[in-house]
């Protein structure tokens, strides 16, 4: 605000000024719906997970294994070439803790959420998932995990038919 | 102004598409366009412009999703919240600073995946003052062509002769979603949506992507034996108010041509331009639209149409594409599906519904219910 | 790269940022509007053209929403563009404005963006809800805060940063915002506060966060012949850059942000800028969590990786510091209005160098830096502004 000005404009309003009735607010809810083409790469994806297994695209020209699977490369701009099955391991590389659900809601029990290099993909080639069966305390970056799937009979082509990503035990 | 069209690429215009994703579409497209422009886009484009609206994406921020099928991460990317040719006039307007010499721009259709079409263009609507009425939105499509033919004397069998005009060009376009041969009757007899305008007086959705490359003059001449130069643009919007109004004449496209032609030194449009892509939402919008360009007399239009002036073998071809109605209704990229027809007529490329000895063609877009927005593009194959 | 016109901005305004403001988006537009004018000395009537930053249509709560706004923008029968680069609108719509007059198309060019939150409800952040990809995102059922606590935590592990310094920034800008008569949430507050707040999403606390607000800000863009006759102390636009990253954000090392460096370097380069510390005088860096100011420093090369925490425990950053970072308060301070919201920055640059910033007035301010950040942690947006 530059010294000059000195009106201020706008006109606040309280929260209590919003449930009385003296303000007036118009309710509605837009009627959007949507079903979007999966496409290609992320209907195999799909179908893959439902079969349990965790599929990737590899670019021949940059050598790298992208997942989730896509049928270009953004880094070299052409198709990609084949399918390659990446294991449902791999490392955390950053993770967080989270009191708060999609509304911005408080929660009392977190959701642990955490983005997973999974083994077989290319370096810094991570999903975001969620963490489960781990104490909070020992989660640290470049912690080992696998994937939990739900019972074959309960996936349906989902990200969620992974149910979370747990530590793997060490030997 | 130098600035020239020099490679254009698109999917076919379908009316579904549920084997593939946007991002594929847009990726065959781009495939396309940088290869008709001799280009590699991770080396030779400096900035990449989408046209796109988050409400029919289905994604808040759509922008998100727009770098990587188009060779554009990490470079120079921004969403135009308009039509396809509003980007490519702000892609224009990139070009003419001198910062960049080569800008790509992409508009698409992935309307099929839209559930609720009227529901999106209903809360496209004030919500305070327009929304309340639980009517199909294209009442105001019906309230404006009330007007439009009451004010004209225009009548609802010119407006049908658009349809069927339209869908015979579309048989000559290998892209169209909706070519078909249709009579009189089948328009005139079709049922009202908002009367006076029928099912058949709407453009039905289709899915498609367009791609093009534009480059500086001296690129141009660079990259391309047969540049398409745009020679005049102009925009803008009308009031936001559909109550204030006025309904009768495209006021926001005669503005905008009057910029365009202005910066193209069009005097005389019936004389210089020899065909026009036009926005045909609706029926009548093709003709208002005709209008506000200049190319007849206010309230001729409708008559001069049904005279076969608009025809492709007409004294002044009009939607040669098939537009909106013919092609199918792309909503942000129908604006680039008109610049697309112009730039293949001009180049000689059009097949069988190529016309001759065309020099300079306008194209003209319309943001739709319930916007007074809109863009024109006066193209030509000479600098 | 030969830039043809050299932009002016003659004129800047801005509403309260609030929670919730009583006005429509089109009132709000036009408030700033209209104050962005009358510094200008200007009426509607001298305005060629007209540019838009908005973010998300889901917060409003209409579609194709800047043709519903455009009239509170004076854009009524005049050519209208809306930019729109997610949370980096407010920084890159005086962008786009530059653009319309540097082509030489337009002599004038106002720049309004608006953001109108409050009516998203049961929260601005059930917005945020449609902003992932729906088939592999969507179905884990994300908060918007998730990807930026994964993105603190990977930052604060790579370069071994303590939660203390990055706590500094809240305290600074929420104080700097004192002395900003439109700020939401000036306080003076301390570490500890920061520290012993609510945790929302583990290592992002309460008051890391910026508030979701209502408001606007506008700014008048002209070319050089028309900014002598409004004025004898235009400010110029004389770089720009934007630069958008993969949508694939859990492929990208989360540790730095590439786009923001690239943005940077393209501003600089048509700012002549070789060092940019020694050059840049202040900085408004996007500031909608703490951690994003120190990280967005290091991509505007203002700090070299990871050591943006220090300098700012060292006040380096503080409003009579060598390199003064958010002297208007920032996102933390000010509120956030996310596209009013950047922009804002570009008003606090306009006024800083003008000498108008009052209390919040840096000493010998010649060269400033606003920048933008959005979308999927992907897009960078710069400008740089000198007197």
């Amino acid at each position: 605000m530059s010294e000059k000005v000195k009106d201020l404009r706008g006109t606040r309003l309280s929260a209590a000024d919003l449930e009385s009735k003296d303000t007036i607010t118009f309710r509605g809810r837009p009627n959007a719906k949507y079903a979007w083409s999966a496409g290609i790469a992320y209907t195999k994806y799909l179908e893959e997970l439902k079969n349990g297994r965790i599929v990737g695209r590899r670019c021949r020209q940059c050598d790298r294994v992208l997942v989730p699977p896509r049928m270009f490369c953004e880094q070299c701009f052409r198709a990609t070439d084949e399918w390659v099955y990446i294991k449902g391991t791999g490392k955390i590389n950053t993770y967080s803790i989270s009191y708060l659900d999609a509304d911005a809601n408080r929660i009392k029990t977190p959701i642990l959420v955490a983005v997973v290099d999974l083994d077989g993909a290319s370096p810094g080639i991570g999903i975001l998932h969620k963490l489960g069966n781990v104490d909070i305390e020992k989660i640290h970056v470049g912690m080992p995990v696998q994937a939990v799937w739900k019972p074959a009979n309960e996936r349906k082509g989902s990200v969620t038919d992974i149910l979370y990503f747990e530590p793997i035990k060490e030997k | 102004m130098t600035v020239a069209i020099v490679g254009v690429g698109h999917t076919s215009f379908q009316s579904t598409t549920p084997d593939i994703s946007f991002k594929e579409q847009m990726f065959e497209a781009a495939v396309k366009a940088y290869e008709d422009a001799g280009v590699n886009p991770r080396k030779d484009i400096a900035s990449f412009l989408t046209a796109a609206e988050d409400y029919y994406e289905g994604y808040s921020i759509f922008d998100e999703f727009v770098p990587d099928q188009l060779g554009a991460v990490l470079r120079s990317v921004c969403t135009i919240g308009g039509d396809g040719l509003l980007a490519l006039i702000n892609g224009v307007m990139q070009i003419e600073t001198g910062l960049f010499d080569v800008v790509a721009i992409e508009a698409h259709s992935k309307a099929s995946d839209i559930l609720t079409f009227p529901g999106i263009v209903t809360h496209g609507l004030d919500p305070i003052y327009n929304r309340a009425f639980n009517v199909h939105p294209y009442f105001v499509a019906g309230l404006e062509m009330r007007r439009y033919l009451h004010e004209t004397g225009t009548t609802r069998e010119q407006c049908a002769a658009v349809v069927v005009k339209n869908k015979q060009n579309a048989l000559s376009n290998p892209s169209a979603a909706y070519a078909a041969k249709m009579t009189m009757d089948d328009v005139m007899n079709s049922e009202f949506v908002s009367d006076p305008l029928t099912r058949r007086d709407i453009s039905p959705l289709a899915d498609g992507v367009i791609v093009m490359v534009l480059a500086s003059e001296e690129k141009a001449k660079d990259l391309s034996d047969d540049p398409v130069w745009l020679k005049g643009v102009g925009w803008c919007s009308d009031t936001p108010w559909i109550e204030s109004r006025t309904w009768s004449t495209a006021e926001y496209a005669r503005l905008a041509a009057e910029r365009a032609y202005k910066m193209a030194g069009i005097k005389n449009p019936q004389k210089q331009i020899a065909f026009a892509e036009v926005d045909d939402w609706f029926s009548y919008k093709e003709l208002q639209h005709i209008e506000a360009l200049g190319l007849c007399e206010n309230g001729e239009a409708g008559k001069l149409l049904e005279q076969g002036n608009f025809s492709r073998n007409g004294k002044l071809p009009v939607n040669v594409s098939g537009g909106r109605i013919g092609a199918g209704n792309l909503l942000e990229a129908s604006a680039l599906q008109s610049v697309l027809e112009c730039v293949l007529q001009l180049q000689g490329r059009a097949g069988t519904r190529q016309l001759k000895d065309a020099e300079t063609a306008v194209a003209q877009s319309w943001r739709g219910v319930p916007t007074a927005t809109g863009c024109v593009a006066v193209l030509s194959s000479e600098l | 790269m030969n830039v043809k016109r050299r932009v002016a901005v003659v004129g800047a305004g801005i509403t309260l940022f609030r929670r919730r403001l009583k006005e429509t988006g089109k009132e709000l537009s036009y408030l700033a509007a209209n104050a962005a004018l009358e510094s200008a000395g200007m009426t509607m009537d001298d305005i060629d053209c007209v540019v838009m930053g908005t973010a998300p249509d889901a917060f409003d709560g209409i579609h194709m929403k800047a043709d519903n706004l455009l009239d509170g923008a004076g854009a009524t029968r005049k050519p209208y563009s809306r930019v729109y680069v997610g949370g980096g609108t407010g920084v890159f719509s005086p962008i786009g404005g530059w653009w319309h007059v540097a082509s030489g198309l337009f002599d004038t060019c106002l720049v309004v963006a608006e953001e109108k939150m409050s009516p998203c409800i049961p929260h601005p952040q059930t917005a945020f809800r449609t902003i992932w990809d729906p088939i592999i995102t969507r179905p884990l059922n994300p908060n918007l805060v998730w990807i930026f606590a994964l993105e603190m935590n990977r930052y604060m592990k790579t370069y071994n940063i303590p939660k203390e310094h990055i706590a500094m920034v809240a305290v600074k800008n929420k104080g700097n915002a004192l002395d900003h008569p439109s700020a939401q949430l000036a306080a003076k507050i301390t570490v500890e506060d920061v520290l012993n707040s609510e945790t929302m999403v583990w290592p992002v606390q309460r008051l890391d966060i910026s508030p979701p607000s209502d408001g606007a800000a506008a700014l008048v863009l002209t070319s050089e012949d028309v900014a002598r006759k409004f004025t004898d102390a235009p400010v110029w636009i004389d770089g720009v850059g934007w630069s958008l990253d993969s949508a694939y954000w859990t492929n990208r090392d989360l540790c730095f942000p590439q786009y923001v460096a690239e943005a940077a370097k393209m501003a600089y380069k048509m700012a002549k800028i070789t060092d940019p510390p020694k050059e840049v005088d202040f900085a408004e860096p996007y500031d909608p969590f703490t951690y994003k100011e120190l990280h967005h420093m290091e991509g505007l090369l203002l700090a070299k990786k990871g050591e943006a925490p220090q300098l700012t425990a060292d006040g380096v950053t503080q409003r009579d510091g060598d390199l003064p970072i958010c002297p208007s308060g920032g996102l933390l301070g000010v509120g956030n209005p996310i596209a009013a919201a950047g922009l804002m920055k570009c008003c606090e640059m306009f006024w800083q160098l003008r000498n108008e910033a009052g209390k919040r007035q840096v000493s010998g301010a010649e060269t400033g830096v606003a920048q933008a950040w959005g979308d999927l942690m992907q897009v960078g947006t710069v400008t740089v502004f000198r007197r």
